[in-house]
């Protein structure tokens, strides 16, 4: 069967076009798409990485993106390394992946990454000719890291067609500004770096070690129109004094539970934006899109055939299968797909009033006495509580009940005088009210602040 | 305040939280005829643990308390 035309990310990004108002920026540089794409950071010949399987493995997301622009459609497979990379699962991710190669920006991952393998440095700074006329026509691998826990990361296959499903047919926006919490190097920044390149507009990148305050001032004066993160990225947002200083009109929420806390506090912060919350997966990819200011999503996408995306529940929690899909782990980490080709997110759904909802995580089930609690519906209920910003629910051990359910909550600067003793009766009659008595906290700990993963998310850890 | 005063003030806090009247409380009453079930006992102790940084469950090795007395016996002796 022939393949139909492949285009590399830097074709579809050129032919998205250099208006003079595009350009990337992160914390250190603001790079116009002329120069983008017309200087590259790889010493030539790029012909060197033709085949090879490339860790990319940068400190600034900038430079992981001026990598992928240069390489893709040539390498046969990049492996993009989050930040929060440990160089101790390199040698384990390196076998996995069958790297020939390694790309980097900075002199100490490069020291810490030597071996036999052949390492390059870049910056962020094109200064050679861009290799344009390189033949960039193979389909090459995107591999991503999971979002889990910090076991060794699964690395997922992905290609650039099933990365640009979700923006297929879009036009050109160059009016647009992006911009995401997120890193690049997992999906739900990939899809933004995606947007941006590929649909024709800019992008602001964040940085791992920049605070959220300022990244938020130096966001604000690039014009980012549209910005994305996870509900706890744009929590903690919201908590800090530098809110004020971003006007976007789009707001993206995915990668975890959207709640209708959230979605409430981001419209009052922001009521002339358009919010959506999406659904997507490393592994599943991008399912659906729910722009309609409510939790949760209509029933009826379920079983609708044709769709973009196939969804079905089985056993309780949501499968997906369309072209977004990832096509597969390497080695031998399982099989990502069911025999009928359907990603099982383990994300687990409950339906009420014609609408199905996110009730948490099938592995991060507390079990009270052999009933069932999911943390996320718990902490949903808790959060509306006007005091509190956020919250996370977890299994606290019992002698009696095996396990019983505990809160740990992050109060509203604003309410930070009240007392505890207070939001705690008001939390527990909003808990009572809506739930049974065994998905009640049996206790609530103020705390200043509650960790967030690299991947976006807040830490869990499962008992 | 003793430790006995603690653990049935707790006990009336737990009952009054899971909309449970209990009965009158005596050293005799068996605990799951206090109208506190085990969702609630499993509360009491959690809290009680918290308040009095004691859980004698969590060293216990024997049988569990029957009685409302054999219960607050367990505190008395854990922190002694």
């Amino acid at each position: 069967m022939p393949l139909p035309e492949q285009r590399s990310f830097r074709d579809l990004t050129v032919a998205a076009g250099a208006a003079p108002a595009r350009f990337a920026a992160d914390v250190t540089r603001r790079v116009g798409f002329a120069e983008l794409v017309a200087g590259g950071t790889l010493e030539p010949p790029l012909e060197r990485f033709r085949g090879q399987s490339v860790l990319i493995w940068c400190e600034r997301q900038l430079a992981a993106a001026r990598i992928l622009l240069e390489i893709d459609g040539i390498a046969a497979r990049l492996v993009l390394c989050p930040s929060d990379f440990s160089p101790a699962h390199l040698p384990a991710v390196a076998a996995e992946a069958e790297v020939t190669a390694i790309v980097t920006d900075s002199a100490t991952m490069a020291a810490s990454a030597a071996g036999d393998l052949p390492v390059s440095v870049v910056d962020t700074v094109g200064r050679y000719a861009p290799s344009a006329d390189c033949d960039r026509s193979f389909a090459t691998e995107w591999i991503l890291f999971t979002s889990g826990t910090s076991d060794r990361p699964k690395l997922v296959v992905h290609t650039l067609a099933s990365l640009t499903g979700p923006i297929e047919g879009r036009a050109p926006a160059s009016d647009v500004v992006w911009s995401t919490f997120y890193d690049i190097r997992r999906y739900g920044g990939l899809q933004i770096l995606l947007r941006a390149f590929v649909g024709g507009a800019s992008m602001v990148f964040s940085d791992a070690n920049e605070p959220v305050a300022a990244f938020l001032e130096r966001a604000g004066p690039c014009g980012v129109t549209h910005i994305s993160g996870t509900p706890s990225h744009w929590r903690r947002a919201l908590m800090s004094n530098a809110i004020d200083h971003i006007a976007p009109r789009y707001i993206r929420l995915s990668g975890e539970v959207a709640d209708q806390a959230i979605l409430d506090a981001l419209a009052t912060a922001f009521p002339s934006a358009a919010i959506a919350h999406a659904f997507a997966s490393t592994e599943a990819g991008l399912a659906f899109d729910v722009d309609d200011g409510r939790a949760g999503f209509p029933a009826a996408l379920i079983g609708q055939a044709g769709g973009k995306a196939e969804l079905r529940i089985v056993d309780g929690s949501l499968r997906i299968r369309s072209p977004r899909n990832a096509a597969r782990y390497l080695g031998d980490r399982g099989a990502l797909k069911d025999a009928h080709g359907f990603v099982d997110t383990k994300d687990m759904l409950e339906l009420r009033d014609g609408r199905y909802y996110f009730v948490g995580r099938r592995e991060g089930v507390i079990n009270v006495g052999g009933q069932k609690v999911h943390p996320e519906e718990v902490e949903a209920v808790i959060n509306r509580v006007p005091a509190v910003r956020m919250a996370r629910v977890r299994a606290q051990r019992s002698p009696i009940t095996g396990a019983l359910v505990v809160a740990d909550i992050v109060l509203q600067p604003a309410a930070a005088n009240e007392s505890f003793d207070r939001v705690k009766a008001e939390i527990v009659a909003a808990c009572r009210a809506a739930l049974p008595p065994y998905k009640v906290p049996a206790m609530l700990r103020a705390v200043s602040s509650l960790d967030i993963a690299a991947s976006g998310k807040l830490v869990r850890r499962h008992a | 305040m003793t430790i006995r005063t603690t653990v049935m003030e707790v006990m009336a806090e737990v009952g009054k939280m899971h909309d449970r009247q209990l009965a009158p409380l005596s050293d005799s009453l068996p605990l799951l005829d206090s109208g506190l079930d085990s969702l609630c006992i499993a509360v009491l102790v959690a809290l009680l643990d918290d308040r009095l940084g004691v859980d004698p469950f969590a060293a216990a090795s024997g049988s569990l308390p029957v009685t409302v007395g054999d219960f607050i016996a367990l505190y008395e002796n854990a922190a002694a």
